[in-house]
């Protein structure tokens, strides 16, 4: 074979190759999202936070704002601080209101914000002072059994005599 | 008793001769490696193995991708959409794709395709004495034969793996959102979403450069050491085929251990 054909399909291959690599990076991956924007970081404290995971998106309107940057255990408080990367297209005033949410019964944990009417606007490193912890399932049905049964004279005084 | 004697001195030889074995294929490795620099200067040798190594085995990789990436499709849907989960398709597709079959299959089909003609052409040349022809001309066999070769597969190896992986995804968008009717928007959006470039698409390239070294350390040195005769090449070629696919397996559970692990808390 001659040797600038040669060289031609090699040029064909390693370019198709990276080209697969950008497709699989930019289209299949998100590579081209939040990650390379200009961000900044807020933090939030919960009681609880559920199944909340790193990375997990921060929604305002159902809109993607930010991501889970990390999540610690205040020795302190024994509350959870969870750090967010906010897009910094989306500012947020100072009374805006973080809850943890869940997207369907078995879907994503997420942390959804609701902005208040505040006009200072949270700054890079600023704390969230209202927030809403995770629903836990399980401590729900528990409450909702035992606010049946106190309730519920039927069952607690027996049957009518 | 002389009877167990023997039985015991056959363990022992085939011990030795298994580290000794592994010994020299360790060192085979280094002086491949040394010769990096003479691959480099002469690209055109290397860019020669690129050509037969991944040039020719555009075909079979990207075919196989379509239709392994078509079946996750419709197998993934079919028991996603049960629980009411058919919009996750991307997800499950991509994952498995980019994580682990985009590297692990297109590895089997690379050492099978590419890595049994290495070890045979080899073979054959240390068969016919052009090696040694070459060592009487001063010329380094590592230099001019192995080490492109087994760079031209190295370099191969991950963009074979990107294709494969980029064909299935685009296999599946065919079953899934043309065929199917999964929402297009969905399908790539839910994917964008919990498919990172970091560190599931690194990972799955670094696992393809692994696989692309294994495979073609293994290619070269049993081409190198077959026994220069028509079984040996044939011998050699079978434990290429052989040795390669194992080492992929096994390779992939190492790193997977190593780089996926400990994703999933907090």
């Amino acid at each position: 074979m001659k040797r600038t054909t040669l060289d031609l399909w090699v040029g064909i291959f390693v370019t198709m190759g990276f080209a697969a690599i950008v497709f699989l990076a930019l289209k299949v991956g998100n590579l081209a999202s939040l990650e390379t924007r200009p961000s900044y970081r807020i933090e939030a404290e919960f009681d609880n936070i559920g199944g909340l995971k790193l990375r997990a998106p921060v929604k305002a309107a159902g809109v993607i704002v930010g991501r889970v940057e990390s999540i610690r255990l205040d020795p302190k408080t024994y509350e959870a601080v969870v750090t967010l990367r906010m897009d910094k297209d989306y500012q947020f005033s100072k009374d805006t209101i973080a809850s943890i949410l869940t997207s369907g019964l078995l879907g994503e944990v997420y942390i959804g914000l609701d902005a208040g009417g505040d006009t200072a606007m949270l700054a890079d490193g600023a704390r969230i002072a209202k927030t809403q912890s995770a629903i836990v399932l399980e401590k729900l049905i528990g409450q909702f059994l035992f606010d049946k049964a106190s309730s519920d004279p039927a069952s607690t005084s027996g049957a009518p005599k | 008793m002389t009877s167990v004697a023997t039985g015991l001195r056959r363990v022992g030889a085939g011990t030795l001769r298994a580290i000794a074995r592994v010994g020299f294929a360790a060192r085979f490795f280094v002086a491949v490696v040394l010769q990096t620099p003479a691959a480099l200067r002469r690209i055109q040798l290397t860019a020669r193995e690129i050509y037969f190594a991944g040039v020719l085995s555009l075909v079979v990789i990207m075919v196989s991708g379509l239709f392994v990436g078509m079946v996750l499709g419709l197998q993934g849907y079919d028991v996603l959409v049960k629980y009411g989960a058919g919009d996750s398709l991307g997800i499950f597709v991509g994952l498995s794709l980019v994580r682990e079959l985009g590297p692990v299959v297109a590895g089997l089909l690379f050492a099978s395709r590419a890595g049994s003609a290495i070890t045979a052409e080899i073979g054959l040349m240390k068969t016919t004495e052009q090696l040694s022809a070459m060592e009487m001309m001063a010329v380094d066999p590592l230099a001019r034969i192995v080490a492109p070769r087994f760079w031209g597969g190295v370099i191969a190896m991950p963009l074979l793996a990107a294709l494969f992986s980029a064909m299935g995804v685009f296999g599946a968008y065919l079953v899934g959102v043309r065929l199917i009717g999964v929402d297009d928007g969905t399908f790539w959006g839910n994917m964008q979403a919990s498919i990172d470039f970091w560190p599931d698409i690194t990972n799955g390239i670094v696992k393809s450069i692994v696989f692309g070294m294994a495979v073609s350390l293994i290619a070269v040195f049993e081409g190198y050491d077959a026994h220069p005769t028509a079984e040996g090449v044939s011998a050699a070629t079978t434990r290429t085929v052989v040795g390669a696919s194992l080492a992929i397996l096994a390779l992939d559970f190492v790193l997977t251990v190593f780089m996926f692990r400990g994703l999933g808390n907090t």
